[in-house]
């Protein structure tokens, strides 16, 4: 009798193990604050597709070191307490690994200092340099320099000569950083800004600014925006027959802001990541075929020209992706990771991080492009 | 401060075609505050329902179809606001009117969101580009600046026309002057509010639509031009169609020879300012009728 | 209604569901709800003043978020702008020998001397109040429309100066704002250490509020703004000096509304332009017209789980959607609210010179 008893508890246990679910396959949850909605759409829109479409397929080929990957992205429409209050959420209460995201430099400036105070990862999509100077430890962006941007340009018109310059730049963070970065470096070139202006980023029509600027007899004009109202500079300029050289940001690094302007849009100058270009670069280059396949999977996803925000999303996300593969699934390791990766290649350039550049791109992460004949080019 | 004559024209013309758009909206205003008394915060998402509908309308049909289109379905849309929204209501308050239409404006514009995208969208020009200029006494206007003046302008006088020479007409100004003796007179004045909504949508799509290749329109184009066109329409005088357009034209030409004297990023807060000037100092407007203004409730 | 021992009785009731909450959200581990229930607190303070105002005074104001924003800039302005660089003039060197500087190591490694907190808190609350009442005078002059444009276009212009202006961050706001010591050993700041002492905070204070506020509904004084709200007319006619209740009602609002911007700048650690938009100021009316336009415990409690819940993203893309389309609904269903109230149907009723 014991031991049949013996035998059935036994084949009892047996059974209950063999019942017992196979050990849940590991998630790693990635949270994003976007403004998916709102007046930064433009922005956080491309980035969150970029963002989906990347999960899909990594999960697709067995996510990330073998762990599913959960993408929680949250809207901020661009409103920073809101920013805030969602990332406040991801991390303490989802309990995510890192946060990728603001969309907009206001966003990422408010709460960079939390997401630094508690040890977790943010990966901002955000240009404004100052997100990353002072460099906080947990605290990383993707987009390049606005500061490099300006030496381009300003290299670009020391070479052809110009001396005298206006500049625009619209009310938002990266125009209004755009504006600061060009009056510090201007002195640097011999380049004297004449008359410096902001416009709304929603505004209507800018044909009293450009004549503004037109009464100063400058020699050439910046127009230092990431808003779709930026295209109508070279608009109001090129209707007044003010042929005089425009140079924009890379905040222009979207084809529709081309569109938009039509024939003006003609021969304007702008530093941007070579995402934009990507058919015409030789195939020795380092990030043409990521490039190529980027430009494929979102149009195929979304059935529009990819911009370079959704680049900074894309590079934002296979940076972690590295990070974890490198450093496994642990804050500290993974951070650790990111900043020392070197000749990591993305949309925006070749990303080479350290404990004292938490941005990785330097002057090499742009070309200089051009519009010709409506297309993106570059610049001869 | 002296400016040479051509910079000077620039401002003009600028100021101008500000100023035809926000008398359009001002314009919008009045037809509505007159046959019954409300402003009509959402008057701003006439433009843009007009201008976004065209947009999508052009993929398919040519551009004049997509325009007719545009405009009869902001008509639709301006007749099921006062159906749905105003005509039920049992005498409400000036306070319970005004949230309404501002919460039909919200309403409005994020559906436009979903409906549509985040983009910003224009018709093409109507003749020529971007770029094409006519060079008229040293200033250089743009073809589609013309067109926006003379489809307003056309707008404006016909509707001139409709209320003092068509039955239909008189009936809506018997209605706006005395809203209880016209029922008297047998007027479906219930009617008559409709229609004025029905005007209103229409006049403010198909300036949306003119307007769009110059100033793109997206789905939060509305708000502001509903509170540029309200210091249009009080500036003029409220109540006042000639002084609503005049009043556009005035606050185009400030703001324009405003980014003259100010740095340009304070340019909206000279519409701001101008609408408290008014409210603060003279309610009435400039052509408005100071007696008048003070027995009118608002 | 509002009765002075059902005033307090409900009072008491929300201290209690205040206690609950907090405890209920310790033991679930759910701590983190604490901060967002916080910030609702924060933006109740703002919507009671409005619910007194619009529904007391029956004046409508479509710019708090201008107070909120002139109070939350003030205090982040004079607590991170550094004045080391200035010790020699005048102001500076009066203002360190009223002990009201303080110097505190900055987040890069400097340090900073700036304005004391506590000093700045009241001068913001002052300056919001100040300015409301140098605008309540020509406000009040119009009615109607006109008075809800005015407020607009106050709280437009404000947003407008605070985004335009280098000296307030543009663009970016101001971020970096240091905690606002209350009592020794307990500050008003965000960090995860503090969250449940500032949930008490923040809470206490929106009682106090409320119950500060329904004694005055039940003063003379709140029976004369009721005089006032149901007809200028007849309330003139008694004898009662409508200016000078409207603009202290007015300046009252403001007040509440300028106290949550110091507060929550704190707590927030900063302060963007956003905060001063037509979309935050058109919330609030939003809130105070579904709690009930008249009724303070109403628009509390909506309010609260409203903006609990747009702070938790809970309405994804389609927020502003769900306060215009509040906004809209209660308008044309239930002007007076969904928690009742019989108060303005009889105003409105009993009204004979009521023309809409």
């Amino acid at each position: 009798m014991s031991m049949i008893r013996k035998m059935t508890v036994l084949t009892a246990c047996a059974v209950l193990l063999a019942a017992l679910p196979a050990a849940a396959a590991e998630t790693i949850k990635i949270g994003a604050v976007l403004a998916v909605t709102g007046p930064a759409a433009f922005l956080g829109a491309p980035e969150a597709k970029t963002l989906e479409m990347l999960a899909a397929q990594f999960n697709a080929a067995g996510g990330i070191k073998g762990m599913k990957v959960e993408l929680l992205i949250k809207d901020t429409a661009g409103d920073a307490e809101k920013a805030l209050s969602l990332a406040k959420q991801l991390v303490e209460e989802e309990k995510v690994f890192a946060v990728i995201g603001p969309s907009t430099s206001g966003e990422s400036m408010k709460i960079k200092q939390y997401m630094d105070e508690n040890a977790t990862l943010l990966i901002s999509c955000a240009a404004a340099e100052a997100i990353t100077t002072p460099i906080m430890k947990w605290v990383f962006k993707t987009p390049q320099n606005d500061a490099n941007a300006a030496r381009w340009i300003f290299t670009d018109m020391k070479k052809k000569g110009i001396k005298k310059i206006g500049v625009l730049a619209s009310n938002s963070g990266f125009g209004k950083a755009g504006a600061g970065q060009l009056e510090k470096l201007a002195p640097e070139f011999g380049i004297e800004i004449a008359i410096s202006e902001s416009y709304d980023k929603a505004a209507v029509d800018l044909d009293a600014e450009v004549t503004k600027l037109k009464s100063k007899d400058v020699q050439a004009v910046v127009n230092w925006s990431i808003e779709p109202a930026q295209s109508k500079v070279p608009v109001s300029m090129r209707k007044m027959g003010w042929m005089v050289p425009l140079y924009q940001s890379h905040g222009f690094g979207n084809i529709k802001y081309a569109e938009a302007a039509g024939p003006a849009a003609e021969g304007i100058l702008f530093p941007a990541g070579r995402l934009l270009v990507a058919d015409g670069l030789a195939d020795s280059n380092a990030q043409k075929a990521l490039l190529l396949k980027y430009k494929k999977d979102f149009e195929a996803a979304t059935k529009e020209a990819p911009s370079t925000f959704g680049g900074h999303a894309y590079d934002a996300f296979t940076l972690l992706a590295k990070a974890i593969e490198v450093g496994g699934p642990d804050k500290e390791k993974a951070r650790a990771a990111l900043e020392n990766l070197k000749g990591f290649v993305g949309t925006a350039g070749v990303f080479t991080f350290s404990a004292t550049d938490h941005n990785g791109l330097g002057m090499d992460a742009f070309e200089l492009l051009t519009v010709k004949g409506g297309k993106f080019v570059l610049a001869p | 401060m002296l400016m040479s004559s051509d910079i000077f024209l620039q401002f003009c013309v600028a100021g101008v075609t500000y100023g035809i758009i926000y008398g359009v909206v001002a314009i919008g205003f009045t037809i509505i505050y007159n046959t019954t008394g409300i402003i009509n915060f959402a008057q701003g998402e006439f433009l843009m329902i007009g201008g976004m509908t065209a947009v999508t309308l052009q993929r398919y049909v040519s551009l004049p179809l997509a325009i007719l289109g545009a405009v009869a379905i902001t008509m639709l849309a301006g007749a099921a606001i006062e159906v749905l929204f105003i005509r039920w209501l049992h005498r409400p308050s000036v306070l319970r009117m005004i949230i309404i239409t501002i919460g039909v404006s919200i309403v409005i514009r994020e559906i436009a969101l979903h409906l549509w995208d985040e983009k910003s969208h224009a018709l093409p020009h109507f003749t020529g580009d971007s770029v094409s200029a006519l060079t008229v006494a040293g200033a250089k206007i743009s073809p589609q600046v013309l067109w926006v003046i003379g489809v307003c302008g056309a707008m404006v006088l016909l509707l001139g026309l409709f209320f003092r020479a068509t039955p239909l007409g008189r009936q809506m100004r018997a209605c706006a002057s005395n809203r209880d003796a016209a029922r008297l007179c047998g007027i479906n004045t219930r009617n008559m509010v409709t229609l004025s909504f029905v005007l209103s949508a229409g006049m403010g799509a198909l300036a949306g639509c003119v307007v769009s290749p110059i100033t793109y329109v997206q789905y939060d184009s509305g708000t502001a031009l509903a509170i540029k066109g309200f210091t249009a329409a009080i500036l003029g005088g409220l109540g006042s169609t000639a002084g609503a357009a005049a009043g556009g034209l005035i606050l185009g030409l400030l703001e324009s020879f405003g980014v003259w004297v100010l740095p340009a990023a304070y340019k909206d807060a000279v519409a701001i300012a101008v609408m408290l000037g008014v409210l603060f100092l003279r309610p009435s407007g400039i052509f408005g009728n100071a007696e008048a203004a003070r027995l009118r409730e608002f | 209604m509002a009765g002075g021992g059902r005033g307090l009785g409900f009072t008491a009731g929300l201290a209690v569901a205040v206690v609950t909450i907090q405890v209920a959200a310790s033991s679930a581990h759910k701590v983190f709800y604490l901060t967002q229930l916080t910030m609702s607190a924060y933006a109740m303070l703002i919507v009671l003043g409005l619910a007194l105002l619009m529904g007391y005074a029956g004046q409508a104001s479509m710019g708090q978020a201008g107070f909120f924003a002139i109070g939350g800039y003030t205090a982040a302005f004079l607590t991170t702008f550094d004045l080391a660089p200035h010790r020699g003039s005048v102001v500076v060197s009066l203002l360190g020998r009223m002990h009201l500087l303080l110097t505190r190591a900055d987040g890069s490694g400097g340090s900073i001397t700036h304005v004391h907190p506590w000093a700045a808190a009241l001068f913001a609350i002052v300056l919001a109040a100040a300015i409301a009442w140098l605008v309540a005078g020509p406000v009040f002059r119009l009615r109607g429309h006109y008075l809800a444009m005015a407020t607009l276009g106050f709280g437009i212009i404000v947003h407008r100066i605070f985004l335009g202006s280098s000296l307030f961050g543009a663009a970016d706001g101001i971020s970096d704002v240091p905690a606002l010591a209350l009592l020794p050993g307990f500050a008003i700041t965000g960090r995860a250490a503090s969250r449940v002492s500032n949930y008490y905070a923040a809470w206490g204070v929106v009682l106090l509020t409320l119950w500060m506020l329904s004694n005055l509904i039940d003063s003379r004084i709140g029976r004369a703004l009721r005089a006032i709200h149901g007809s200028e007319n007849a309330a003139a006619a008694v004898g009662i000096p409508i200016a000078r209740f409207k603009t202290q009602v007015f300046v009252l609002a403001a007040s509440l509304a300028a106290v949550a911007g110091v507060l929550l700048t704190h707590f927030n650690g900063g302060i963007g332009p956003s905060d001063a938009s037509v979309m935050k100021s058109v919330r609030f009316v939003a809130i105070v017209a579904v709690g009930g336009m008249a009724n303070l415990r109403g628009a509390l409690a909506m309010g609260t789980v409203l903006t609990f819940l747009s702070l938790r993203g809970y309405f994804g893309t389609f927020d502003d959607l769900v306060f215009g389309g509040i906004l809209l609904a209660m308008m044309l269903f239930a002007p007076e609210g969904i928690v009742g109230g019989q108060l303005w149907q009889r105003l409105k009723s009993a009204n004979p010179l009521k023309v809409r």
